[in-house]
């Protein structure tokens, strides 16, 4: 019987912090004090808060360390483990709470507070590499009850009547869409999980893979008892390794229990899965591009109807759903739809969860009931925006999405709403952007992106893009005129209009909603040639005032000598030779370098 | 194939253990802290820290917390174990061992008579 629980983040984050190394050697001190009987060490899933991270977790007290370094370790088991000091220092410090009340348990941070966790309810509670854990938190229970005392049309009724709807961006409601490919005719059927997660800043299936592999694998299992399939699929990208590693175990695990495999629990039913890789091409995320992809072929879109319910993968009946779609169902069938139809909004029910990034105090992985607003999201659970500068925008939804000014902080957070203000739900990315973000460059950022992804194969898409990034650049280099500004904006709604897939027919999102609510700062860089947010590096000259005391610090510091002067007499520094590095400005010790 | 009888030992066996994780923000648990300083360890806390943890396992006791503690001041009583039992007044008890430990857990925790026969004041 183990007397304390050391819970080590195994997520990307935290892997990439060192936590491998800190879970070795939690484990030889352990063994070194002859505890290894007394003390287990799990790696978990991502617990959320990975600004903090390497993060672990002490239990049963519940300690909060964070920031941990592997040479925090043997003070920790000295102190902690083997004498029961807890370790103040390294504890986390919730920037709202007084220094003194150093918080020991995470679920009174204010990050945790308010938040309601069902996706990611197991995520940095269990081990994810133990079925055994998954099974102590009611795993594979839902899978029981639905092969012993549903049919399948009762299960898809449950899921249509829990308001569920896909995660993975446009919203469709799920229940429907496995209707359809009840519905459909064939003896081949399959069920897929999207885990192609592409959007930059986005983690949200990467971490419920890494933390609670088996909630995907079960519900999927459901998944295909309801529509009638045997085989399924999850198409999850190579860049992934721990997920992938993390997916394979469970998979197999789960063989093992017969929890996968023929005659499931018994019954007729009888189900496999397999894992697919994919390298990373956005356009992969595309469900027919997808499906594309998994059948061997280069992964590219193709039009729709035919509907992936009617002829999906290999042209038999398919179901397709993201991952965090899948991570609510085996938590609708054991509540009930009910339960879940409680929370959220009218038109969207349950939670979402969110990677929350960019100019963001706590940055990672928040899970909060739809209809909360965005405000609450920065302001409370991110911690608000590091150096007391002042909110400018969100960006949801990744290259598809738009963003979402101040002055709609307050809108409740739910599909319908954030389309409504030019923006979209998208799989969940959430950058904060404060005042030293130009949106022209922002969406610049987002154009580059999907012109370097789009496959290519429609015109729209494949020109389109390109034209679009050219005006960007225009712009961001003080080339551009007025009517630029418009052409672009009607090249915007072409490609809208035209694209194939998804990823052109959203392309021009993050273009049209900076326009919206950000046109006068287009502006700026066409008529005064200046970026305002003082970003694009062509609309900037730097400069040195009064300030300059003469200490030749910036001067000695230049990297391509524009900078000349005497000693204790003021600097200039020479607008051709300066490459606008910006490394006079951060020497100064005046403040007298100014960029405009 | 496991079938739902297994699945079913499977979550009964492991919700024993990780039940130390889910009781955390609890304040309705019993909690039972046991001295682990350096003082305390030299005595033998040590099995009587796994000797409770084990007996609530077996138990299988729910809302108990097993937590540790420094030094309390009287090294020479140690081990020291104090028994904090919502609404009631804490019990502290002395020299404690591995068997003593276990009565504590069947007549203090499970049935709420403290042991008078281990509480300071007695020893």
């Amino acid at each position: 019987m183990f007397r304390n629980h050391v819970l080590i983040c195994g997520g990307t984050g935290c892997t990439s912090g060192d936590s491998p190394k800190i879970r070795e050697l939690f484990e030889k001190k352990i063994k070194e004090a002859g505890l290894e009987n007394d003390v287990k060490v799990i790696m978990t899933g991502c617990f959320g808060l990975c600004a903090c991270g390497p993060v672990v977790v002490v239990y049963p007290e519940g300690s909060f360390y964070s920031q941990i370094k592997p040479e925090n370790v043997d003070e920790i088991v000295n102190e902690h483990i083997i004498k029961g000091r807890i370790v103040s220092h390294l504890l986390y410090k919730d920037p709202e709470i007084k220094a003194q009340e150093t918080v020991t348990s995470l679920n009174e941070t204010n990050f945790y507070k308010k938040q309601s966790r069902v996706v990611l309810r197991n995520c940095g509670v269990i081990d994810p590499e133990n079925i055994d854990e998954y099974i102590a938190y009611d795993g594979y229970q839902a899978l029981y009850k639905v092969l012993t005392e549903y049919d399948p049309q009762q299960v898809i009724d449950i899921i249509k009547q829990s308001g569920l709807r896909g995660r993975g961006g446009a919203g469709f409601p799920t229940g429907l869409k496995w209707q359809f490919a009840k519905n459909a005719v064939g003896d081949i059927k399959y069920v897929c999980c999207n885990a192609d997660e592409g959007d930059p800043g986005a983690f949200m299936d990467r971490s419920v893979l890494e933390g609670d592999p088996h909630t995907v694998i079960e519900a999927m299992a459901i998944a295909a008892y309801a529509i009638g399939s045997k085989q399924g699929y999850v198409y999850v990208r190579a860049e992934y390794p721990i997920a992938v590693n993390r997916l394979s175990i469970a998979i197999n695990q789960a063989k093992e229990y017969g929890l996968l495999g023929n005659n499931i629990f018994g019954t007729d039913f009888s189900f496999d899965l397999e894992i697919r890789l994919g390298s990373g091409a956005f356009v992969c995320g595309e469900e027919t591009a997808l499906m594309t992809s998994i059948e061997g072929n280069r992964g590219e879109p193709r039009p729709r109807p035919p509907f992936p319910a009617n002829k999906g993968l290999f042209g038999k009946p398919t179901i397709l759903n993201n991952v965090e779609t899948y991570a609510n169902i085996p938590q609708i069938i054991l509540k009930g739809p009910e339960w879940f139809a409680s929370i959220g909004t009218e038109k969207s029910k349950g939670t979402k969860v969110f990677a929350l990034g960019g100019k963001i105090t706590n940055t990672g992985l928040v899970e909060i009931p739809m209809g909360t607003t965005l405000r609450t999201i920065v302001e409370e659970i991110g911690g608000g925006i590091p150096g007391g500068k002042k909110f400018k925008a969100a960006q949801t939804g990744g290259p598809s999405g738009g963003c979402i000014p101040a002055e709609h902080l307050d809108i409740p957070i739910d599909y319908e709403n954030l389309i409504a203000i030019g923006s979209m739900m998208g799989s969940g990315g959430l950058i904060v952007m404060d005042e030293d973000n130009c949106m022209v460059d922002i969406a610049k950022f987002f154009l580059e992106f999907t012109q370097d992804e789009s496959c290519g194969k429609c015109t729209p898409c494949r020109i389109g893009t390109k034209r679009l990034l050219e005006y960007l650049e225009k712009i961001i280099e003080g080339r551009a005129t007025l009517k630029d500004i418009d052409d672009m904006e009607k090249l915007c709604y072409y490609i809208k209009d035209n694209a194939l897939c998804g990823l052109g027919q959203t392309a021009p999102n993050p273009v049209l909603s900076t326009l919206r609510y950000f046109r006068d700062e287009y502006i700026a860089h066409v008529t005064q040639k200046k970026c305002p947010a003082g970003v694009c590096k062509s609309l900037l000259t730097y400069k040195i005032t009064d300030a300059c005391k003469g200490c030749t610090l910036c001067a000695r510091q230049c990297p391509v000598g524009a900078i000349s002067g005497k000693v204790k007499e003021k600097h200039v520094i020479d607008t051709d030779k300066c490459t606008k590095c910006g490394v006079c400005m951060s020497v100064c010790k005046f403040k007298a370098v100014i960029k405009e | 194939m496991k079938t739902i009888e297994e699945i079913n030992a499977i979550k009964a066996k492991m919700q024993a253990q990780l039940n130390m994780r889910s009781s955390i923000d609890n304040a309705g648990d019993t909690r039972i802290v046991v001295g682990m300083a350096t003082c305390g360890i030299a005595a033998g806390a040590r099995p009587v820290l796994n000797a409770f943890v084990e007996e609530i396992t077996k138990r299988n006791l729910k809302n108990v917390k097993v937590t540790q503690s420094g030094c309390l001041g009287m090294c020479k009583l140690e081990p020291m174990v104090e028994v904090y039992v919502p609404g009631k007044e804490k019990v502290t008890y002395v020299k404690v061992t591995a068997d003593s430990a276990r009565r504590i857990v069947a007549e203090h925790i499970v049935n709420g008579n403290p042991v008078l026969d281990f509480v300071i004041g007695n020893e």
